[in-house]
């Protein structure tokens, strides 16, 4: 199966794919072409089919846009990043960014296959991008060994398709945030061309989902909080008094006794990573266990449970990056109808695969325009407002900072991430909202971690 | 020695979390082979390698083309015109210097002439993009030594897999959410006496509010018992006035105001599930009825060994119950308590266990066979997982493309949606038979695809007539399949590279339940089903 044309047309394109090469100096990288190296891809690029979106046009077009224009991002070089950057590469994307602040762990080499032994301590955006544009000739990954906070819109605003392979819901909330803020409303009409479709997938042991979301028009992040599972955090009577399972002697010593006896330093923290501090751990929370007779505490366990450690394999990744992919494919080439809108896989017990359109939520605070209103007495505390926005399901905030307009002067009423700003309004969380001069149906501005923007909450007093 | 034990202690911890050490280990022990290194092999190779499987060879009489390096990871430009099997070992042997890599230059099909013998040796067999008499040449010889055979072929935006295994058998199944094994609608003996020691309403109020939901429901469960005829609650009016005589159970202060005890609402939570009927799965009493469990060789397998040894405690001992599981959830409860209760099941676990051991010597003994030949670790470990274990049978291919077997039922009656994913296996099958009669498949080249929509139809309707299967299939996939061209694009081949290698690693580990026996993965809606065919 070599070339897809008759011996003629055959001869003819060589020349085409050679005066190609020597023109196509691309990013200043050798252009390396051979023959046939597309021929998987463009059957799908330049014929028609039946089921293939009704916009698309087959076209030898479609390839070179692919090639030259189309430009991707990567959030995460991870297990599902490196995945995806192999899938993209080879579907013919070579502009791609990827943005990673981790550095690689000996932990990772059973699955984020483009790192070796001798990369440990190198950053992991850095090493994948060498080696995929090292394998793959012509494809140019850029790498961002930076917070994905560390970029701002007009980074983000350069991208066509945005894909995220990240390993916690507080980053995908703030990409969530960050993408529904570049969106652009004339007359209260949503501008397509500024809508950047976010592909975002996430794993955990053998269980995945893939899902394909278009900020302002289909279910965002926010819109399915409640999809994402709580953390499971123990009650402070068991684990101060009444520990039963090994976790619990574990979190003992994490949240207590390391605390109390600072056994590496005074502001030493437990580190996770650091073997020493998980073998001391691990020997305390043996004794720990001994004093309940409670078996079961291993080192493994110990290391597990102090830094909460998700079990991943390989093919799970490779399975729910590659769904991704597909549709990262699809609507680069608009060669199908994408993914409507998420699915969920789970090889537990045979292989199951559910797809189905998660709805949008009609008050999101994320993606509805819905104002966002809070309604609480003058006489409760501050606290109680800082309760319902970590506690509500729908708002799941993680450390909100609060400033309001008062007397004509905006005021921080409470900040948590700064220290000293923490100490100087800790006394307002006690105060009532009346005491802090605050008046019924003004605006309260919060920011938190989960979100890139500020959001506008409106107080309305209850009697 | 103790260094790399470390280092791969580290290196695999993220998947000994999922299948242990003694998981591992199977793997490390594991020898793979690939037939075909196309970009869905190569991929499936890569999730093998990178847990560890102890080595692998790659059968590939092909040469490297430019189309394939275009969606191959493991295979590099420079490599064209080499032989494929060689170009791919080295970049996937690269990945895990644990692994050990080999390649044989010749086609399945010289192999089976010359020497069929050669597969005997492998774990498990994964043939990628066979045509349909290599497969069957292969599948043949496979099936006669027992060694698992896994198909597996990306075409266009289908995906295909299909899992050929005699007899897999699956002591640790890990089912996603078991039902607890409490025995409270038959309380043994240790247990009704552990209760005793409890009395509910002459305790203080610190030790009532922390004793074990377990302990309650079973306490209010013996006074019901007394004055209800001995007669559990059966149905919901019942269950819930015994909710209710539980929540009666809560302490209240002076004011009158019941008391916040959580090991109660705990209870009145659980009544439902706590009152099910212990009684052994069914499916497991087809296994004990199957005839590998009732008879009993020298040559018999462990797992069936055990198995009767468990029939036999279950029909004595265990009086018509499975050994007990001996283990319970996590409850708001004292420590004391809480341990207390735990080692009551876990004693009788090991008492039950005890019991099976004793079955599976004498059954040992019985067919000439020293009772170290099973081990106690292993004995343990079935009857923990005594309600979980599984075994997964899948026909011969020879089965399934024979005309006198064919599952007629199963492709007529998933045909009835005309969409479904069975329109897809229908379409393979044509597809190879064009394959068969054109030595091509069908619109490879652009002037191809239009003429061949007429000769693909030809083949499918040929497929059908030949299998008596009154279906119809819609001209639109006939048009499709046509238009793929049997491309194979890298991200439904790398869709199904790890669908396929957690598969292999499910059959190695014997963890886990492989699907059976035909998987469909379509990438255009990205759905999928399981078909038995």
């Amino acid at each position: 199966m070599a070339d897809m044309d008759e011996p003629e047309k055959k001869r003819s394109r060589v020349v085409e794919l050679t005066e190609k090469m020597v023109v196509d100096g691309g990013n200043g990288l050798a252009a390396c072409e051979w023959e046939g190296r597309w021929n998987h891809l463009k059957k799908f690029l330049e014929r028609s089919g039946p089921f293939t979106h009704p916009d698309f046009e087959p076209s030898t077009e479609s390839l070179q846009f692919m090639l030259e224009t189309c430009k991707i991002l990567v959030i995460g070089a991870g297990g599902l990043g490196c995945e995806l950057l192999k899938d993209l590469a080879l579907s013919g994307i070579r502009n791609i960014n990827v943005v990673d602040m981790d550095t690689i762990d000996v932990s990772n080499l059973n699955r984020q296959f483009l790192f070796r032994p001798k990369d440990v301590g190198r950053p992991k955006a850095d090493v994948a991008a060498d080696f995929i544009n090292s394998r793959v000739p012509g494809c140019c990954v850029v790498p961002h060994f930076k917070k994905i906070q560390d970029l701002d819109e007009t980074f983000y605003r350069q991208f066509h398709i945005i894909v995220c392979g990240l390993d916690s819901v507080v980053a995908r909330r703030w990409m969530n945030g960050m993408l529904l803020s570049l969106l652009v409303y004339e007359d209260g009409i949503l501008d397509p061309g500024s809508i950047i479709p976010l592909i975002d997938g996430g794993t955990e042991g053998f269980k995945g989902n893939a899902r394909v979301i278009l900020p302002g028009m289909t279910a965002c992040i926010d819109c399915t909080l409640e999809l994402y599972p709580p953390q499971i955090n123990f009650p402070m009577c068991t684990i101060a008094s009444m520990p039963r399972l090994p976790e619990h002697c574990i979190e003992y010593v994490r949240m207590l006794l390391w605390p109390k006896e600072t056994p590496f330093g005074d502001c030493v923290a437990l580190d996770g990573d650091d073997p020493e501090h998980i073998q001391w751990a691990y020997q305390r929370s043996l004794e720990r266990a001994a004093e309940f007779n409670i078996t079961g505490v291993t080192y493994r366990l110990t290391q597990g449970v102090v830094k909460r450690i998700i079990p991943a394999v390989a093919s799970t990744n490779a399975v729910i990056a590659a769904a991704c992919a597909t549709e990262v494919f699809k609507i680069a080439s608009s060669a199908y109808i994408p993914l409507n809108n998420y699915m969920v896989f789970n090889d537990v017990e045979g292989l199951y695969t559910y797809t189905f359109e998660a709805e949008r939520k009609e008050n999101c605070s994320a993606c509805s325009q819905v104002p966002l209103d809070l309604h609480f007495a003058p006489s409760s505390k501050l606290q109680e407002v800082l309760d319902y926005l970590t506690e509500s399901a729908s708002l799941q905030m993680k450390s909100p900072a609060v400033t309001a307009t008062v007397e004509g002067k905006n005021k921080t009423l409470y900040l948590q991430s700064v220290a000293s700003i923490e100490q100087r309004t800790r006394p307002n969380l006690s105060k009532t909202l009346k005491e802090l001069g605050l008046m019924d149906g003004q605006e309260l501005a919060v920011a938190d971690v989960t979100t890139p923007q500020t959001m506008l909450f409106r107080l309305y007093f209850t009697s | 020695m103790a260094a790399t034990q470390a280092s791969k202690e580290q290196k695999y911890d993220r998947q000994l979390r999922l299948w242990g050490d003694h998981g591992q280990e199977t793997l490390e022990n594991a020898h793979v082979c690939l037939v075909n290194a196309t970009a869905t092999g190569t991929e499936i190779l890569k999730n093998l390698v990178l847990p560890g499987i102890g080595a692998f060879t790659i059968v590939d009489g092909h040469t490297v083309s430019g189309e394939d390096v275009g969606n191959n990871f493991f295979l590099s430009n420079n490599s064209i015109g080499k032989n494929r099997a060689q170009a791919a070992t080295e970049l996937l042997q690269e990945m895990n210097s644990d692994v050990s890599g080999n390649f044989v230059e010749e086609s399945p099909d010289k192999l089976l002439d010359n020497d069929p013998e050669f597969f005997h040796r492998f774990t498990i067999v994964i043939g990628v993009h066979l045509p349909e008499s290599t497969c069957m040449r292969l599948g043949s010889v496979l099936w006669s030594a027992s060694v698992p055979f896994l198909v597996c072929k990306t075409y266009g935006l289908i995906g295909y897999m299909r899992l050929v295994v005699q007899e897999h058998t699956v002591i640790e199944s890990h089912p996603d959410n078991a039902l607890e094994d409490l025995r409270l609608d038959q309380p043994f003996s240790e247990f009704k006496n552990h209760i005793q020691s409890y009395d509910l309403d002459s305790m203080d109020k610190k030790d009532h509010s922390h004793t074990p939901w377990i302990i309650i429901v079973a306490k209010y469960l013996e006074k019901w018992l007394s004055e209800h005829n001995c007669q559990a609650p059966k149905n919901y009016k019942e269950k819930e006035a015994f909710r209710q005589i539980i929540r009666e159970g809560v302490r209240k202060n002076e004011n009158g105001v019941p008391e916040d005890e959580e090991n109660f609402e705990e209870a009145v939570k659980n009544v439902n599930t706590a009152l099910n009927p212990t009684k052994v799965p069914t499916a497991l009493e087809d296994l004990f009825n199957s005839e590998q469990c009732n008879n009993i060789t020298s040559q018999t397998p462990a797992f069936w060994v055990m198995l009767r040894a468990v029939k036999e405690f279950v029909h004595n001992e265990g009086s018509g119950s499975l050994p007990v599981r001996g283990t319970i959830p996590d409850m708001i409860a004292d420590s004391q308590k809480f341990i207390s209760l735990q080692n009551i099941y876990r004693e009788k676990a090991m008492q039950d266990t005890a019991a099976v051991s004793k079955h599976v010597e004498r059954l040992l003994q019985s067919v000439g066979k020293p009772p170290e030949s099973i081990s106690e670790k292993d004995i343990k470990l079935l009857c923990k997982n005594a309600s979980f274990l599984r075994v997964v049978r899948c026909r011969s291919l020879a089965e399934e493309y024979s005309v006198d077997s064919v599952n007629k039922d199963e492709i007529t009656s998933c045909m009835d949606s005309p969409d479904s994913e069975m329109v897809f296996y229908l379409m393979l099958r044509a597809v190879d038979r064009f394959y068969q009669q054109h030595s091509r498949y069908p619109g490879v080249y652009n002037y191809q695809v239009e003429e061949d929509i007429s000769k693909l139809k030809l083949c499918v309707n040929s497929l059908l007539q030949e299998y008596s299967l009154n279906v119809n299939i819609k001209d639109d996939y006939i048009h499709e399949f046509c238009r793929y061209g049997a491309a194979e694009p890298h991200t439904v081949a790398a869709f199904l590279g790890g669908s396929a290698a957690q598969e292999a690693i499910k059959i190695i580990s014997h963890q886990f339940v492989p699907f059976s026996n035909t998987f469909i993965y379509n990438a255009m809606s990205q759905t999928s089903a399981t078909l038995h065919l």
